[in-house]
């Protein structure tokens, strides 16, 4: 069953929602190569946008840009109302306070426990005491089921644990943004069915917005309100899950439905690739 | 021709561009050391303790080890070719000079850089490889005010006693060989070092190691901040710190010996 089949409310639901996040004509480059091109994007309050594409589609890209970890080239990125792009570094710092992020590999800080993890946050953005850090951060490991585990170091926990330490450290702060970079990779079908639900119960419970980058096609239907589709650093869609699983888009169909690439090869553009010179001179 | 001149360019630039991110680093590291607590993101102390342990107190033994054995190198050459002058006593004012200007601060800096500075730009490498420097951003947290400025701070701080212990190791070292071949008493051999030793001299020795310590900092931090490629790029940021750091400390104790010796 489908995310906007089930009983729990969705954004529309929510009273009094507005934009959480603004993508507005987003243009980036590396190496000289366009890697997202014009991509604009709106996500509410509330709402979980689940952002889906192939491998270098550009996904992780965008969230990168939208985490205000690279400045773009042209275009501009609003959390929560302000433009991060045009922040400088104090200004990004005060904005991190609600903003939570929970990388693919975890990242979690190898010479920390586990706790120590947790409490960073706490730690740079607070004057708390060492007491009611323990206990909130013994809170969070609670909700992401992980209590008991405080005192062991990332090294001595398995790939699921890994990533739900490393909400429980994106959520410390009760953040207003939550970003997840493939919450499902590398994870076995009931952990990652485990994660989802926790995705879904931060939402309703907290009211948070949340980006999930993901290719996982089960987990993005189960937990996403809308979902954008990325490809080649463009937008092909951005819809809800019926939406995009009604689409009639080739490249779509092809992601949604595993189906190998079609495209036909220009001969020249190859040629050129390989030679580096141009075949019509 | 073309081809070796573009690579020559690209190598300026990048030469350039390494020297330009060096002093960024440098300012920023002192910015966050001097003025974080403004901003209520002070630099943190258990972190610099930290490091001042690992940097510090974890390379006294092989400091102490290297020191004593150049010191007893030194005194075993000095007095071969002071022999046949009939001046070997003459030694004790060579090796006191050689040890506090040049030996211990140059040995020391050595020693930390390839044990210190390397396990800088390691653990750097390995942060920037499993984003966890992405995850301080994130947090917050400024990297160069997490990693770099404690690691520089630390490391100014202990590079100077560290060294003080390797000019004492350095003549202790001399001393017990010359008892051994002159029979000079080893205390007298102490006092008459002391006494030819000035406070310029002292302070040539720990300035050196000052300077040291800062280019140990910037070039393993760099490296570290850099890596690309995963665990073989770790390796080759933490093989080409290691180079660099003692080359950029061979040099650039030229160059400081250079001028000071014409001030």
């Amino acid at each position: 069953m489908s995310r906007s089949q089930q009983s729990t409310p969705t954004y529309k639901d929510m009273q009094g929602s507005s934009l959480a996040i603004r993508v507005s004509d987003l243009l980036t480059h590396y190496d000289g190569r366009v890697i997202l091109n014009n991509v604009s994007l709106e996500v509410e309050q509330g709402e979980i946008m689940v952002i889906m594409g192939g491998s270098g589609s550009g996904k992780s890209t965008l969230l990168r840009y939208m985490l205000g970890l690279e400045k773009p080239s042209a275009g501009h990125i609003e959390l929560l109302g302000k433009d991060i792009t045009c922040m400088n570094d104090n200004e990004l710092h005060h904005m991190m306070k609600n903003i939570g992020v929970s990388f693919q590999g975890g990242a979690l800080f190898g010479s920390m426990t586990v706790a120590e993890n947790i409490q960073l946050p706490l730690k740079e953005h607070t004057k708390l005491d060492q007491k009611t850090m323990q206990i909130m951060s013994q809170m969070k490991l609670e909700v992401v089921n992980l209590a008991g585990f405080e005192n062991l170091m990332p090294s001595q926990l398995s790939g699921g644990m890994v990533k739900r330490a490393a909400l429980a450290r994106a959520i410390i702060l009760d953040p207003r943004l939550l970003f997840f970079d493939e919450p499902s990779a590398g994870l076995d079908p009931v952990v990652s069915a485990e994660l989802d639900e926790l995705i879904l119960r931060l939402r309703d419970a907290m009211n948070m917005t949340i980006v999930v980058v993901t290719h996982e096609l089960d987990s993005a239907f189960k937990i996403a309100d809308r979902i954008t589709i990325l490809d080649r650093g463009e937008i092909l869609m951005c819809g809800t899950v019926d939406e995009v699983r009604n689409s009639d888009n080739q490249r779509i169909y092809n992601l949604l439905h595993r189906q190998p690439r079609t495209d036909t090869v220009n001969v020249d553009e190859y040629l050129q690739r390989l030679t580096g010179e141009n075949v019509n001179d | 021709m073309k081809h070796t001149i573009e690579q020559l360019g690209k190598r300026t630039v990048n030469a350039l561009e390494e020297l330009g991110y060096a002093a960024s680093l440098l300012y920023q590291s002192l910015y966050w050391l001097v003025l974080g607590k403004l901003h209520r993101q002070p630099v943190n102390l258990p972190l610099i303790a930290t490091q001042m342990m690992q940097v510090g107190v974890s390379a006294t033994l092989i400091v102490v080890v290297l020191c004593f054995s150049v010191g007893m190198m030194l005194a075993i050459q000095g007095l071969e070719t002071l022999k046949p002058y009939g001046a070997q006593t003459q030694v004790v004012t060579g090796i006191a000079l050689a040890v506090t200007r040049e030996f211990a601060a140059l040995i020391t800096g050595i020693i930390v850089a390839g044990r210190s500075g390397s396990a800088i730009a390691a653990r750097i490498g390995t942060m920037q490889e499993s984003q966890e420097i992405d995850a301080l951003r994130v947090i917050g947290i400024n990297p160069v005010r997490y990693l770099a400025a404690p690691a520089l701070l630390a490391m100014v701080l202990v590079m100077p006693v560290l060294t003080l212990f390797g000019m004492f190791m350095g003549m202790f070292g001399a001393s017990v060989y010359t008892f051994y071949e002159l029979g000079m008493p080893i205390e007298i051999y102490m006092s008459r070092s002391f006494e030819v030793i000035s406070l310029s001299d002292l302070l040539q020795g720990l300035s050196k190691s000052m300077l040291f310590a800062l280019l140990i900092v910037l070039v393993s931090v760099i490296n570290g901040f850099q890596v690309k490629g995963g665990a073989e790029g770790v390796g080759l940021a933490t093989t080409r710190s290691v180079v660099m750091s003692i080359s950029a400390i061979v040099i650039a104790d030229m160059i400081f010996t250079f001028f000071i010796t014409r001030l």
